[in-house]
């Protein structure tokens, strides 16, 4: 009768248990605005113009605002799929239920991963509606910038959640702090790759942020070339890989 | 060795009969003991938000953004921008600490594993518990600013010798932040409280006073709130610490309020788990 697609369910239940903690769920993007804020008003003040690393000349907020957005895109799926995860995983038991019913380990992860994007994406939008009003969006191309933005979360949701699956307790956790505050800091976000020394910036064209900033900074100034589609490519296989691997990991921890 | 040499100070209580009541400072050296444990467990997880983050901070703060601003207007007043955010950084690193470990800690302590409970079923009292807390975030703070000024010399970010007088600042302000939030373990019942303070006073707090650019910057109603917080006051002790001067006009008025912080929110905290574990 159900028979096909059974991730809805999952993504229903998310629906369901966050009703009750929506001011939780819509606080989320205040973290973003904030740092806009503090860096139009402050930074922004001491560093007047940027050059980005494609060479246009940008008010320094407007430099960082589209990798705000990439990052508000990550840490807004990051949370569902790493710590709320864990806790369903481990703890409340959530999955071991759901794979009782036809349910199967794809469903779960598919399920997650939607959920997941649907909170990022709400707070992605909300950011850029804030940047829009504070006038950092200059380009027809920024109607773009929102999908990027769920294609940012998809690839660190599937990633997150893979990584997930090999925690044993919450002390395990300092290694997403680990990866992800890095990458918050070294991802081109705040000064372009043209500041670190040449032998770092194959580091940072490593890192799956980087690509995500370089995207969404292309939309938002209007500054698209067809290298930007590399990026895009390489944000999809990371999605890919990680969907892949988390409801692998899923079928071994919970099936066998 | 070491078993025997306690043993032998302590004879009076392995012989039978009545014993001596412990005094309050062995009944909170037992209860250091206790934190010193768990501190040396969970060390090596902890340096990673302790020590890597900050120095991670530190790199893309300082010498990126750095760069930027020294290129683009001569550093803040004239002081090139690593050596301004420096301090900042540091005092920012003590807020997070004093609230690291005054949150979720201190939740679980008085409710999940009920810890404070069990404490004072025996001889402690809920100031020994209490005292012997403090005292050993006091220590974690002294830690953590020292690390990173440690760090911070080695990136060229400290020229004064007088940048060690930031440490004590830094114990001030985390524990300004320290003592008020255990009111807060006490008196709420849901943990999601605790995302919401870091979402909504961490965060701005961080962002807003002072330590990556003046508050003078601020929109004129919003320097008033800066002025309000702790971290703000820590913020402009410690950089004048770390740059060896000048002192600021109005140095004992931000030791006073951050001793007022400290105080103020150390007595409500005893009145709050008092009613919450003895009543």
């Amino acid at each position: 009768m159900v028979g096909i697609a059974l991730w809805r369910f999952v993504l229903l239940r998310d629906v369901v248990a966050f009703r009750r903690m929506w001011w939780l769920f819509i606080s989320g993007f205040v973290e973003p605005v904030f740092y806009l804020f503090s860096i139009g008003i402050g930074l922004g003040t001491l560093v007047r113009d940027v050059t980005t690393d494609s060479g246009m000349v940008v008010t320094y907020a407007a430099f960082v605002a589209p990798a705000m957005l990439a990052a508000s895109a990550m840490n807004g799926s990051i949370a569902d799929t790493t710590y709320n995860f864990f806790a369903k995983l481990k703890f409340a038991k959530t999955y071991d239920t759901m794979l009782a019913t036809p349910a199967r380990p794809w469903d779960i992860a598919v399920g997650e991963i939607l959920w997941s994007l649907i909170r990022g994406g709400v707070y992605s939008a909300i950011f850029f509606v804030v940047a829009l009003a504070m006038g950092f969006v200059t380009s027809w191309w920024a109607v773009l910038a929102i999908p990027a933005c769920v294609l940012i979360g998809a690839a660190f949701a599937g990633v997150g959640m893979w990584a997930t699956t090999f925690m044993t307790s919450w002390k395990d956790f300092e290694f997403v702090t680990l990866a992800i505050q890095p990458m918050f800091l070294f991802s081109a976000t705040f000064f372009p790759l043209s500041v670190y020394p040449e032998s770092l910036q194959w580091l940072v064209k490593l890192m799956p942020l980087y690509h995500g900033v370089e995207i969404q900074r292309g939309l938002l100034l209007g500054d698209v070339s067809l290298g930007l589609l590399w990026s895009v490519l390489y944000l999809v296989a990371l999605c890919a890989l990680g969907l892949w691997g988390a409801s692998r990991r899923i079928s071994t921890l919970l099936l066998t | 060795m070491s078993v025997q040499t306690r043993a032998s100070a302590d004879t009076s209580r392995l012989t039978a009969g009545a014993r001596d009541p412990l005094g309050r400072a062995e009944r909170i050296e037992v209860l250091i003991a206790y934190h010193w444990v768990l501190f040396k467990r969970s060390f090596r997880g902890a340096m990673v938000s302790r020590f890597l983050l900050p120095v991670l901070f530190l790199a893309s703060m300082g010498l990126g953004v750095g760069s930027l601003v020294d290129s683009s207007s001569g550093g803040v007043d004239g002081i090139p921008y690593l050596l301004y955010v420096v301090p900042g950084l540091v005092m920012v690193t003590a807020m997070n600490v004093g609230v690291g470990e005054s949150t979720y800690p201190v939740m679980g302590f008085l409710k999940w594993n009920e810890f404070y409970r069990a404490i004072i079923n025996t001889p402690h009292r809920v100031w020994d518990l209490l005292l012997a807390h403090w005292i050993m975030i006091a220590f974690n703070l002294v830690i953590s600013a020292g690390a990173f000024t440690v760090v911070a010399a080695l990136f060229g970010g400290v020229r004064s010798w007088w940048a060690l007088l930031g440490i004590p600042i830094a114990v001030l302000t985390g524990m300004a932040f320290s003592t008020p939030l255990f009111i807060l373990a006490a008196k709420s019942s849901v943990d999601s409280i605790y995302a919401a303070l870091y979402r909504l006073v961490v965060t701005p707090l961080m962002l807003f006073s002072g330590a990556f650019f003046p508050v003078e910057q601020l929109p004129g109603w919003m320097q008033p709130i800066a002025w309000a917080t702790p971290l703000w006051h820590g913020i402009e002790l410690g950089r004048a610490a770390f740059l060896g001067g000048p002192v600021p006009g109005l140095w004992l008025v931000h030791v006073i309020v951050l001793i007022a912080y400290i105080g103020v929110g150390a007595l409500f905290a005893g009145r709050a788990i008092q009613d919450k574990l003895v009543v």
